[in-house]
């Protein structure tokens, strides 16, 4: 019996998605085929990694993380310039978790302004995420997608609760948008039809089925991105089409695996290589499963995850 | 292939005898296609058929353990590539990779190393499974005298014999062929001996040849000469290769019947970096790996790939469950907040990890719901009234706490009313809906 490689056909392909403007814009998603298989298809753009960073002091971020910012976390411009300069980040995501009514509850005007200041400081794409708050977010992200028009920015989440108002805005600003869902793939399709009813083409979408750590539901979040992976390409579903986020870091860094010392734990061995492993595998584990993009936090862990793509290409 | 119902039930009597216990031979051949029957619940069948169904019914990758006793690993076996599809059934051995080049002071450090290995997660007992032995020391002597220092210090944790010298193979092996250890190194180059040796001590061969096609023409061979029990290597040491072969073998095996691919595959990931290893240790076991071979098994990189390899292999079917108790958070007291909640893994480590983030101790009652989450457990009534008092009155929790204050998942606020009814004496307070509120909520309420 010879052997033949098993290929498979595939009707559909991932949309291909650009963010940013001028030299430093970036491409995911266009593969016709699962993951890293290009035996069987084309993989025309590399998965992205862009850097978190947020408007005010990360203060409940592990020490592990926070350590690693101490000199310009107090200032959303500096943070983001460190990440391009030092860090050599392809894009930063600035989350602005400050207009949380829980966290400073700051206004949509000093959203618009801090979104501003960290878009004329740099030049890779900039990734613009609220604070999670349905109603909140509603007005902030209509606010900083006006801010940021022109730059051709992934703005998000839009959830089923707010996404009226925050696409009106991605689309009047011409930004691409992040259609958040949990972890269910017909919420997943339905939010996506539900936007793409109101006028947004699904070329401009990123399909976020909420990303879950290693340890608390990866598995989840892992058969999920399988799933709208296989819908896209073998169904040819064309709502399953956008490239995947996976928005690993802020899951990744309140788990107990990145918090206890080892101290604490013995058996659990170093904190600090613990954390950074932690966000690299739950990081890598999404690319594995679809994801195009990754939002991540620990430089350390960036690199390793950047190591990965390259031997996955 | 696996036979469909329409088939099997050509091969059967035909008689709807009744004495399977099922009405009719078609009813009994479907759940035979199921797999949820043996066909040994048929007393007429001709021993032809039972020749024809024994071989399609024989698993698409070949099944066996690695190793003997208690510590034995089964590997093989797998029916999808997806878990969604249904579940991954064995999950990957995990072994160390010790060079006999060592002194015994370092081999005793190392071997130390795997026996402490083991990590309780969600119930589980996770470890280090196997010992990875590799020649590099070109003495077989100094070989053989390892193996036998190695087996005397953990009798039980399998063998792999990483070993491509047939004449130092051979003495290895004998010395511990009862631990039916696995000897990996046969190649087109020296496949005569390695089988020799592989079928004189009865244990299964690690078979390796650069890319599927050179593979798949060595498993035939080697099966021709008699050994069956293979684990076989691509040469895949990058990502890339790792991903796109495990997937072919998988794929070839399960989907096209190819035998020649039927069996465990090996990935050996040797890095000197730890985290940079055990991150591409990830995609080989997220794909498919049965074996993955590890220079290095640091406590912290143990954990984060047994909680992957637990993750991966979760049925998706069944909810992972913990266990019912109240758990302390912190170290709380009489006067310390008092939630509860339902036994799903996935709702408790979401629920005490907001809590503990909330740094107030508290006292966290988990309650047995067949490992459903809040909303279903109670529209599936399981988390009702009646039951959450009964569950807190027998818990044993009105003797450690003064106050009678008990915080619900705001998810079942509608539960609250019923519940002061049921549970005479308490206080309900209707906690957030959702767990990443709890800090807020439990803050606002100890100030």
């Amino acid at each position: 019996m010879a052997y033949t490689i098993p290929k498979e056909t595939y009707s559909g392909k991932v949309l291909g998605l650009e963010f940013g403007k001028g030299p430093k814009a970036l491409k995911v998603g266009g593969e016709n085929t699962l993951p890293f298989l290009s035996f069987e298809g084309n993989i025309p753009n590399k998965p992205v990694i862009a850097y978190e960073i947020q408007d005010i002091l990360p203060e409940d971020w592990p020490d592990t993380v926070q350590k690693q910012y101490t000199a310009v976390s107090d200032n959303p411009v500096k943070w983001a310039q460190f990440c391009q300069n030092d860090l050599k980040a392809q894009a930063v995501a600035l989350r602005l978790i400050g207009t949380h009514p829980d966290r400073g509850n700051r206004s949509s005007e000093d959203a618009a302004k801090t979104v501003k200041d960290v878009l004329s400081a740099i030049e890779i794409p900039l990734i613009i995420l609220g604070s999670n708050h349905i109603e909140k977010d509603a007005s902030v992200l209509v606010a900083a997608a006006e801010a940021a028009s022109g730059y051709n920015c992934i703005i998000g989440k839009a959830q089923e609760g707010n996404y009226k108002t925050i696409v009106a805005a991605a689309l009047a600003h011409n930004h691409k948008l992040i259609a958040m869902s949990e972890l269910d793939i017909n919420l997943a399709k339905q939010l996506n039809i539900l936007i793409t009813q109101m006028g947004f083409d699904k070329e401009r979408l990123i399909t976020d089925p909420m990303c879950s750590a290693l340890g608390y539901g990866l598995e989840y979040t892992y058969s999920v991105m399988e799933r709208i992976r296989l819908a896209a390409l073998l169904q040819n579903d064309a709502t399953m089409q956008p490239p995947i986020v996976g928005d690993v870091g802020m899951y990744v860094w309140k788990v107990k695996e990145t918090l206890a010392s080892g101290a604490d734990i013995p058996q659990w061995g170093a904190l600090e290589e613990r954390g950074i492993l932690w966000e690299a595998i739950t990081a890598t584990a999404m690319l594995t499963a679809g994801a195009n993009l990754l939002i991540m936090r620990h430089p350390k862990a960036v690199e390793t995850v950047n190591k990965v793509i390259e031997e996955l290409v | 292939m696996a036979l469909s119902g329409v088939e099997i039930f050509k091969l059967l009597p035909k008689t709807n005898c009744k004495k399977c216990g099922f009405p009719t031979c078609l009813a009994f051949a479907m759940k035979l296609a199921q797999g949820q029957i043996d066909l040994s619940s048929c007393p007429d069948v001709s021993e032809e058929s039972k020749r024809v169904l024994g071989e399609a019914s024989a698993p698409l990758i070949k099944t066996f353990n690695l190793g003997t006793g208690a510590k034995a690993a089964k590997m093989g076996g797998e029916t999808v590539l997806f878990r969604h599809d249904k579940k991954f059934f064995n999950p990957c051995v995990f072994a160390l990779n010790i060079k006999d080049t060592l002194s015994d002071d370092e081999l005793t450090k190392k071997v130390d190393e795997v026996l402490n290995s083991e990590i309780d997660r969600v119930g589980q007992n996770l470890r280090i499974d196997a010992i990875s032995l590799e020649f590099a020391s070109n003495d077989s002597s100094r070989y053989e005298s390892v193996v036998k220092l190695i087996s005397q210090k953990s009798p039980e944790v399998p063998v792999i014999l990483n070993c491509k010298d047939p004449s130092a193979a051979d003495r290895a092996v004998k010395a511990i062929a009862d631990k039916k250890p696995l000897l990996y190194g046969a190649s087109e180059a020296n496949a005569e001996a390695m089988v020799n040796i592989a079928k004189t001590n009865k244990i299964p061969l690690g078979v390796y040849a650069e890319g599927l096609t050179a593979l798949s023409a060595l498993t035939e061979k080697i099966k021709g000469m008699g050994v069956e029990e293979l684990v076989i290597d691509s040469g895949a040491r990058k990502a890339k290769d790792i991903v796109e072969l495990n997937t072919q073998i998988r794929r070839a095996a399960l989907k096209k019947g190819f035998k020649p691919l039927g069996y465990p595959a090996i990935n050996f990931i040797l890095k000197n970096d730890p985290v940079l290893e055990a991150s591409i240790a990830a995609v080989a076991a997220v794909k498919y790996a049965s074996i993955i071979v590890l220079s290095s098994i640091e406590k912290w990189k143990n954990l984060a790939l047994f909680t992957l390899r637990q993750n991966v292999y979760t049925d998706p079917q069944v909810p992972m469950q913990v266990e019912q108790k109240i758990y302390k958070l912190g170290e709380p007291n009489a006067d310390s907040p008092l939630l509860i909640t339902t036994n799903f893994s996935l709702t408790y480590f979401i629920v005490s990890g907001e809590v503990e983030n909330s740094k107030i101790p508290s006292y966290l009652a988990v309650m047995d719901c067949e490992g459903l989450s809040v909303l279903t457990a109670w529209a599936a009534g399981k988390f009702t009234a009646g039951k959450i008092a009964q569950f807190i009155k027998e818990s044993g929790i009105e003797n450690q706490v003064k106050h009678r204050v008990l915080i619900i998942p705001g998810m079942v606020a509608i539960l609250s009313g019923a519940l002061e009814e049921k549970l005479e004496g308490w206080k309900i307070v209707v906690g957030p809906r959702e767990a990443n509120a709890l800090p807020t909520f439990l803050k606002s309420k100890t100030a």
